[in-house]
């Protein structure tokens, strides 16, 4: 029977484990399948709306850029346009000139100056005292001679502040003269600095060479890395915009957007962290993962509760077919064990009846004279007599074997239950006597009759009562069978005065297969059994034990009319 | 004893248990009853028609026919020959069968020699 129960949990703990895993792999692998590709859809589509935006973003600053720079442009050539050089080369007229400037546009434009063909500027109104600077040697004084228009790249010059310059060439009287400005840098400066997106994006401008042209808001040092493969770009596209990313020397990631301004002299870099631009994709990503994570963890913890669950009722239900299928073969066994007792019964009735008559046959015969004056006649009476006793014995065993086997089909018969018992108590009182156990009957008179099944009667009845001469077996005792009724209900009690049992056992004890006899003895079934047939008759079974004083059943039943048909 | 004109009673007893029948028979015969052998229904059949009885007692139990058939046929052959049946315990409804098929009465089985000596003396003087 262990074995038996340890291959059972071994086949329920299996069967848990199978549940456990196909609920998971079933609930989680859609869970998970559809995720990442809902997951990996936004990532690309994230990627590509980010992408445009960051390049329409550098777009719009460059076009704004590059038309500020041409507006400027535009001023100061209708300046030089409008005026001649010897009107401009008037200090005051500049200066005037300035101050008209400076109301039409705000302070851009820092000063003016005018420079002759060999570099000495002739005029100049503005707030340095550069009159009279001589710009020969200048790297822009250069440039801007060479061609018509000029704007400069940023650098400090001679009055040793960041600045740059934009220069109009014209024509006087054969000589080239230029005419220059000088662009706030500051105001240019904001401009791009106020370029700012998230937490690390900004902007900044460099010429070809590299150099920085706009202060950019975090100070960087000049790395030729990434730009290095734009600068080297001959610009054809004006509109195009590169992007490109790269991993800086702290291992973060960087984006880079550039386009080139001013006709390809200057490149206007647009970057910003990758994990800074790319924060509200990173946020879902790990949202949706995390809700993913706890959807997993709450799908293991109910797969393995419902499981659970789920495998208990199996067990329950397995266990309580179990008991039936027990049930019924109870009940079979019960009726063939009737059947061959009613045969054996039957079988012997012959050969005893035979001697019966054969031993009155011969009293018959000692009636002769013959025999009237033997000695022996009294012992030859007495030793007959004692035969046909004994054979009336034969009889009344077979008659109470007999009896038991009639009752052993399921019919539903009309019963009068003290009669039952009066018959299982005969058929027990051998083995009672023989372990030093009476049976005591306080039967009600006219106890009520009622319909059931007789052989589950006898079942029930059969059960306690060996269950009490059991427990008695050792030292003996006292076993009272006592019915009674009350209204429409029969009440049956087996009250013994054995060991009792204990209280840690009493809750268990109409549990299918719980026995403490030892293995092989008992199958703990009986108990559970009439439990089982008493509750389908509609009643109830209690009982009450205290150790060695002794233990009581206690049966009700409701009286039964015929049944239907 | 018996009774009053020392006419022996007639009967047959069929029973296909011999120890059981012979013993019966001499036992009747001190009694004044002279009994007649069948051990199976075929030859109960044949002593029927070889002479007349006066108690038939039938063993409703037997290996070759079933009791409550021959009892028909007997009551079919010899109306109104009184039957007793011996039937073994437990088998109350075939004994009541039998009464409403026209047999006297009924013993279970074993049965006590004295009550049948009764039973077949109550027979007989409801019929003389």
């Amino acid at each position: 029977m262990k074995q038996a129960k340890y291959q059972k949990n071994d086949y329920y703990r299996s069967l848990t484990r199978k549940m456990i895993l196909t609920i998971i792999i079933v609930s989680i692998a859609p869970l998970i399948l559809v995720g990442s590709i809902i997951l990996y859809r936004f990532h690309v589509s994230y990627h590509e709306k980010m992408e445009d935006h960051l390049q329409e973003l550098v777009l719009k600053h460059k076009q704004t850029i590059d038309n500020f720079l041409k507006e400027k442009l535009g001023d100061i050539r209708l300046q030089a346009e409008t005026f001649c050089f010897d009107e401009l080369k008037d200090a005051s007229f500049l200066q005037d000139r300035l101050d008209m400037l400076q109301q039409s546009f705000g302070p851009v434009f820092v000063d003016l100056g005018v420079v002759n063909s060999q570099g000495l500027q002739v005029a100049y109104a503005g707030p340095f005292r550069l009159g009279e600077a001589l710009y020969f040697e200048a790297d822009w004084f250069k440039k801007a001679m060479k061609t018509r228009y000029f704007i400069s790249d940023v650098f400090l010059g001679l009055r040793g502040l960041p600045h740059f310059i934009i220069a109009v060439k014209d024509n006087w009287m054969g000589d080239p003269w230029i005419l220059r400005a000088t662009i706030d840098f500051v105001a240019f400066n904001d401009f791009v600095k106020n370029i700012r997106i998230g937490e690390t994006g900004f902007a900044y401008i460099l010429n070809r060479e590299g150099k920085f042209q706009t202060k950019p808001f975090f100070d960087i040092t000049p790395k030729n890395e990434p730009y290095r493969d734009f600068l080297k770009i001959k610009e054809d596209d004006p509109r195009k915009i590169h992007t490109v990313e790269r991993k800086d020397d702290s291992g973060k990631m960087i984006i880079y957007v550039a386009s080139f301004l001013k006709d390809g002299d200057w490149l206007l870099v647009y970057q910003q962290n990758h994990r800074d631009a790319y924060m509200d994709l990173y946020r879902t990503i790990i949202l949706a993962i995390t809700i993913i994570v706890f959807g997993a963890f709450g799908i293991v913890f109910a797969a393995l509760f419902l499981s659970k669950r789920m495998v208990n009722r199996i067990a329950m239900a397995d266990r309580e077919k179990e008991m039936m299928d027990k049930q019924i073969i109870e009940t079979a066994k019960l009726a063939s064990v009737g059947k061959l007792a009613a045969g054996i019964a039957h079988e012997i009735n012959n050969p005893v009846a035979i001697m019966v008559e054969e031993a009155g046959w011969i009293k018959d015969l000692l009636e002769e004279e013959e025999f009237s004056k033997s000695e022996n006649l009294n012992e030859f009476e007495r030793a007959l007599k004692q035969i046909k006793t004994q054979g009336q014995r034969c009889k009344e065993i077979t008659h109470k074997l007999l009896s038991f086997a009639r009752k052993t089909d399921s019919r539903i018969q009309e019963t009068q239950i003290n009669e039952l018992i009066k018959e299982l108590v005969a058929l027990s009182e051998q083995r009672a006597k023989y372990s030093k156990i009476t049976i005591h009957k306080n039967l009600e008179d006219n106890l009520p009759i009622t319909y059931m099944a007789q052989s589950e009667m006898q079942q029930i009845l059969l059960n306690l009562i060996n269950n009490s001469v059991d427990a008695m077996e050792k030292k003996g005792g006292e076993l009272t069978i006592t019915t009674y009724s009350e209204g429409d209900v029969i009440g049956i009690k087996v009250s013994d005065n054995g060991p009792g049992i204990p209280e840690s056992n009493l809750s268990r004890i109409f549990e299918p297969f719980f026995t403490t006899k030892p293995v092989g003895k008992g199958t703990g079934l009986g108990l559970s059994i009439c439990y089982g047939i008493i509750k389908k008759m509609g009643g109830q079974i209690e009982v009450q034990s205290v150790i060695d004083s002794g233990t009581t059943f206690h049966i009700r039943l409701p009286v039964k009319g015929p049944p239907e048909s | 004893m018996v009774e009053d004109r020392n006419k022996p009673i007639k009967i047959l007893l069929v029973d296909d248990e011999r120890g059981f029948v012979d013993v019966i028979s001499k036992r009747m015969s001190k009694r004044n009853i002279k009994v007649t052998c069948a051990y199976s229904g075929t030859e109960a059949l044949q002593a029927l028609r070889k002479e007349d009885f006066d108690v038939t007692v039938l063993d409703l139990k037997m290996e070759d026919m079933d009791g409550i058939e021959i009892l028909k046929i007997f009551k079919k052959i010899a109306p109104d020959l009184p039957v007793i049946m011996l039937t073994g315990h437990g088998s109350e409804e075939a004994a009541r069968d039998g009464i409403r098929f026209g047999a006297f009465d009924y013993l279970t089985k074993p049965c006590d020699f004295e009550e049948l000596i009764v039973k077949i003396q109550e027979v007989v003087s409801s019929r003389r």
